[in-house]
């Protein structure tokens, strides 16, 4: 077992109380699996990519435990983290494209932060060259500045640097969502080839773009309000979504093909809890259709089948709504 | 409605404006009232300029666009006002539309200050609501928040609210979903599926085929200022006659078919180039269409040279690659 993350919480310090993103959140990552997280914006599933690399000051761990590879990782230790970070986890930001420094050539840069870590530039510009190679990227773009990359340049620039060490485990974060649909294709499957490659051992990808996912990845969780309420294979969750929630989700996404005269999707009424004061039992309950009196308590994560889980009073075990 | 013939629109840049950036050239089409065009193009390929264009927020270079019977590119002073009072724009970014430090129902009384101003109070308060109401927002709910507590789709069918204030005829819509999650962007499409129903013609800017796929009648696939293809939606993304259609339709990710394996060009995402092999439509039909630039191959599909060279020659009978 890769990542173990057992009913993780974190919650951010704001001067009206604290904002509960990450509220129990238990997930098993094995060696080589790519897992998306996918929700609406304010789910929390940027901050469960975050806190596993790393948290930041306004961030508090409040329980819970995140183990490695078998060792416990200390997320909520910023010093601590050091020693792992990039080593063991690293990240694609966000923003990866802002993420270089722009006043330094890339080869200086990637010199300085390798040196920062104590390993030697020179032990290992021969991967660098190789990994630059694999994503399409010259050596002599380790001569230029930044600004002299596009943005497809610059985001596969940072994925090689990201993960040049070898870690046990990736955060890719939105990494796709400021490309072109052709780049984006080019980015998502160099991810893919990584895992392969043995780059990276197993990989979380956070996206709100599921059709992203379904793409690239063997395990599909969905977040709502900060919480799991579904995970399983990514095949099976796409073709038979179960909790309510994916339901929706899934099925007001266009497609190519899907057309306004012919087919008329519809998005899911209202908007998220504030997460400031959630509100007790099922946090989906109010925007849910299928919502009855049970789901004033809280649905545990129960599986429909093997490893597929979902949290919803309303899925019996078979599956079927009740 | 608004017809634009062969426009043009080259930036000045580099250091002292030595040297020019081609954005747009000679591009022509039209969109008719109650008619949703969909304009699609990855970044730089001049779909946000062509919008500024239109809502004259930029200089038009070359070619006319015109609204009816005005010439766009003329107007001035209170002429140009009476133009907004028919056409308007909405953008991506909602949350920097608004003006932080006011509520949001500011928009609304700089609408009025600057074309209602012998409006009575319930005249205007009628006119709100009408606005409000084809949003589908509820005016006590919305209209009196600031704008970091309202969401992102709430802000931005605020904003069409504002644009439906006048006696719009025509909505330029740059980009105005791609910041919304999955589960509101929908209900925003649907909305200017409605709007299309009482007879506005929408021009809609759009990087994401499924998006523009789902709500368009007639599609423009642009490339580097170039209209590639245009015609009725289904035509173009069922049977594509540009390679650069074809590849960006292969691109996209779907959701009940996965991605094949990339090639090696693709991968280094160098940029898109024709095969040698494609031939080029444009110039292989003699007879030019009624559209510059363009061949009619079937009824109202046109498209446009396979890969035109800077000076609009082809670039497949000048250099042929071996």
């Amino acid at each position: 077992m890769s990542l173990k993350v057992n009913d993780l919480r974190v919650y951010y310090r704001t001067l009206a109380g604290d904002v509960k993103a990450l509220d129990g959140v238990t997930l098993e990552i094995a060696d080589g699996e790519i897992v998306g997280l996918a929700g609406e914006s304010g789910c929390g599933k940027t901050t469960l990519g975050n806190s596993l690399v790393r948290l930041d000051s306004r961030m508090k761990m409040v329980g819970g435990s995140v183990e490695l590879d078998g060792q416990p990782l200390p997320v909520d230790d910023f010093e601590a983290m050091r020693e792992h970070r990039w080593k063991r986890v690293s990240m694609i930001p966000q923003y990866a494209m802002s993420a270089l420094n722009p006043t330094r050539k890339l080869g200086q840069m990637v010199r300085e932060v390798l040196e920062a870590r104590g390993v030697r530039y020179a032990d290992v510009r021969p991967e660098l060259e190789r990994r630059l190679d694999l994503v399409g990227l010259a050596p002599a773009v380790l001569a230029r500045y930044p600004i002299e990359l596009s943005g497809g340049m610059k985001q596969r620039m940072v994925m090689v640097l990201s993960t040049l060490l070898d870690p046990s485990l990736l955060v890719a974060d939105e990494v796709t969502s400021a490309l072109d649909v052709s780049s984006q294709r080019a980015v998502a499957q160099l991810l893919q080839s990584f895992r392969d490659h043995g780059f990276v051992r197993s990989m979380i990808v956070v996206t709100h773009d599921v059709s992203i996912l379904y793409q690239i990845t063997d395990t599909l969780a969905i977040m709502y309000a900060g919480k799991l309420v579904e995970k399983g294979p990514t095949d099976e969750v796409m073709a038979r979504p179960r909790h309510p929630y994916t339901r929706l989700l899934v099925s007001s996404l266009p497609e190519v093909g899907v057309r306004y005269d012919e087919e008329r999707l519809s998005g899911i009424p209202g908007s998220p809890p504030s997460l400031l004061n959630p509100p007790q039992g099922c946090r989906f309950r109010d925007r849910c259709p299928l919502a009855f009196e049970k789901c004033v308590e809280e649905p545990p994560m129960r599986d429909v089948e093997p490893g597929h889980p979902v949290a919803c009073w309303a899925v019996d075990a078979t599956g079927a709504p009740a | 409605m608004l017809t634009l013939d062969r426009v043009t629109k080259t930036y000045k840049v580099g250091s002292f404006g030595g040297s020019e950036l081609r954005a747009v050239r000679e591009v022509s089409f039209s969109v008719a009232p109650g008619e949703v065009v969909a304009l699609i193009g990855e970044s730089g390929s001049g779909k946000s300029t062509i919008g500024k264009m239109i809502l004259r927020l930029l200089e038009i270079n070359g070619g006319t666009i015109r609204f009816e019977d005005t010439d766009v590119g003329k107007l001035t002073g209170s002429a140009l006002r009476e133009y907004y009072r028919r056409v308007q724009g909405v953008f991506q970014d909602p949350f920097s539309s608004f003006n932080p430090v006011f509520k949001v129902s500011h928009v609304f009384d700089l609408v009025r200050n600057s074309y209602f101003g012998d409006a009575s109070k319930a005249a205007w308060q009628a006119r709100v609501s009408a606005a409000m109401d084809t949003v589908n927002l509820e005016p006590g709910q919305v209209l009196y928040k600031y704008p970091h507590q309202l969401s992102g789709g709430q802000l931005q069918r605020l904003l069409i609210a504002r644009a439906l204030l006048l006696d719009t005829q025509f909505l330029v819509a740059d980009e105005i979903i791609s910041m919304l999650d999955a589960s509101t962007r929908i209900d925003v499409l649907n909305l200017l599926g409605d709007l299309r129903e009482r007879g506005l013609g929408i021009l809609f800017i759009t990087h994401d085929l499924s998006l523009g796929n789902y709500i368009s009648a007639r599609a423009i696939i642009l490339r580097r200022g170039r209209i590639a293809e245009m015609g009725p939606t289904a035509e173009v993304f069922g049977a594509p006659l540009h390679p650069y259609t074809r590849m960006l339709l292969a691109s996209v990710p779907q959701l009940h078919a996965k991605w094949g394996a990339l090639g090696a060009e693709e991968r280094a995402g160098a940029g898109w180039a024709p095969s040698a092999s494609e031939p080029c439509l444009y110039h292989a039909l003699a007879t030019p269409g009624p559209v510059a630039g363009l061949a009619e191959v079937g009824p109202g599909h046109f498209v446009g040279c396979v890969n035109p060279l800077d000076d609009g020659s082809c670039g497949r009978s000048a250099s042929p690659v071996s």
